[in-house]
């Protein structure tokens, strides 16, 4: 799915050869300032590497048109982000922007439900807590008919029960799917408990020029 | 028709009575704005005395090369006005699509009303074309101004949602489309705020000027109300297309933010 080679990004990310499957969970750990959501945003095309290729399906990520690779390999940044409007056109912006069919209310109602977020559609959802705007964030993205799915720590606002509920729901449905997730974890026991491989930042990460905070 | 009343030299040195009234005021106030005051003053004065002088020659001179050169010298000084009263720091890019859009958009107006609404005869005719030119291109530098403001503005300040927005796979138009809307809203709402007021709260320069020059207050209006219209156009014509052209300037190649 993704290939690396002699990856260079300024002094934050050095790497000489990373592969990864389709159809799998990986997880990124590493501590902060290894470079993990880096990594993410180039797989997603928000940042351009300065040395090396990245290639998505065989082809070069920069000679693709970003716009329809991110629509493919959707990205969840690490703050949740909440457009103004309900509840509903939060879930919906992603299809939207993407040019999607829309979803139906009962499809949403139900999402909400499976990630413990029990709002309704019509809510303003810029009143929502910090954790309530991460379920939402996350729903939105779930919506998405995408391929990839780059998750920047998105339970991180969540409690324990919460993020596990949440995470069962994900994995289970991505499984289903065959589709494929990168996700940027802190929580060992996340990395542990669903992913299908851990890809360790110190490992994949030349030496020389590793950047720490 | 009334001629106008003449205004003697004597006359007009007593309406500075009321700078001096001014000048009193801060002095025993001891609020510091003589200086200010003063120099206001005196460039106001010599300002129009200059321009007074300078549309006198034209006006006797009607040539069609001398409304086209105050033409150009309006348009250089309102984009260079626009840079200088933006607080935040343009690119490079961003600076030429407001000389663009600035000029394609008020010339478009301009000429639209020298040749269909008013139909000044000749087209360049002095009396007609500098005033409106003037008046069209005043409203659009404030738009646009405005518009700048409220784009890098956006653009800072809702990062994050057009980041997010872009990593789901919104084209860059999409995901900007939020700022650019509200952009559009804070550059328009004075000219239409204007034509709200328009006649009730105040009578505007133009229509008083026309009054004062003899004409009756039915062919003022007249002129008022296409005024009026030509500058909505003006405005938002030169605004849409700075914004239209202006939110491409903060990505790149690869549809990421530049800032």
């Amino acid at each position: 799915m993704f290939e690396i080679q002699n990856l260079k990004y300024k002094d934050i990310l050095d790497i000489n050869i990373l592969e990864l499957e389709s159809g799998k969970v990986f997880c990124l750990f590493g501590e902060s300032g290894s470079g993990k959501s880096t990594l993410l945003k180039i797989f997603n095309g928000m940042l351009t590497p300065d040395e090396g290729v990245v290639r998505y399906k065989k082809e070069k990520i920069t000679q693709l048109d970003p716009v329809e690779l991110r629509k493919e390999v959707v990205m969840l940044g690490q703050d949740p982000v909440v457009f103004e409007g309900t509840v509903r056109d939060n879930l919906l912006a992603g299809l939207r922007f993407s040019g999607e069919n829309e979803v139906t209310d009962q499809e949403m109602s139900s999402l909400l439900k499976e990630l413990h977020l029990e709002k309704e559609l019509d809510e303003d959802a810029t009143k929502l807590s910090g954790g309530e705007q991460q379920r939402l964030a996350f729903g939105r993205v779930l919506l998405m008919n995408a391929n990839v799915y780059l998750m920047d720590e998105p339970t991180s606002a969540l409690d324990e029960g919460t993020e596990t509920v949440v995470m069962d729901y994900f994995t289970k449905n991505i499984k289903k799917q065959n589709k494929t997730v990168i996700m940027v974890t802190h929580s060992k026991e996340i990395s542990e408990k669903y992913s299908d491989r851990i890809i360790y930042m110190d490992e994949i990460l030349t030496k020389v020029g590793v950047h720490h905070e | 028709m009334n001629e106008m009343l003449e205004i003697t030299i004597w006359q007009l040195v007593s309406a500075y009575i009321f700078i001096v009234i001014l000048l009193a005021i801060v002095r025993w106030r001891k609020i510091p704005r003589e200086k200010e005051i003063v120099i206001a003053t005196l460039r106001m004065t010599i300002q129009l005395v200059l321009v007074g002088y300078l549309l006198m020659f034209i006006f006797e001179n009607e040539k069609m090369i001398y409304s086209l050169i105050v033409l150009t010298i309006m348009e250089t000084f309102a984009v260079y006005n626009i840079f200088k009263r933006t607080k935040q720091k343009l690119s490079k890019d961003l600076k030429k699509i407001i000389a663009l859009s600035m000029v394609s958009g008020t010339l478009f107006a301009f000429i639209y009303f020298d040749f269909v609404v008013v139909q000044f005869s000749p087209w360049y005719d002095p009396r007609y074309f500098i005033p409106i030119a003037g008046m069209l291109i005043g409203n659009s530098m404030t738009g646009i101004t405005l518009g700048v403001s409220a784009l890098v503005e956006g653009f800072t300040s809702r990062r994050k949602e057009v980041e997010a927005a872009l990593m789901l796979g919104a084209t860059p138009n999409k995901a900007s489309q939020g700022i650019v809307n509200h952009a559009f809203d804070s550059a328009i709402l004075p000219t239409i705020n204007s034509m709200v007021g328009m006649g009730i709260v105040f009578l505007p320069g133009m229509m008083t000027g026309v009054i004062l020059s003899g004409a009756g207050p039915l062919d003022a209006i007249k002129y008022q109300i296409a005024i009026m219209l030509g500058i909505t156009g003006s405005v938002s014509l030169s605004v849409i297309l700075f914004l239209y052209l202006g939110y491409k300037t903060f990505f790149n190649k690869y549809a990421q933010l530049k800032l």
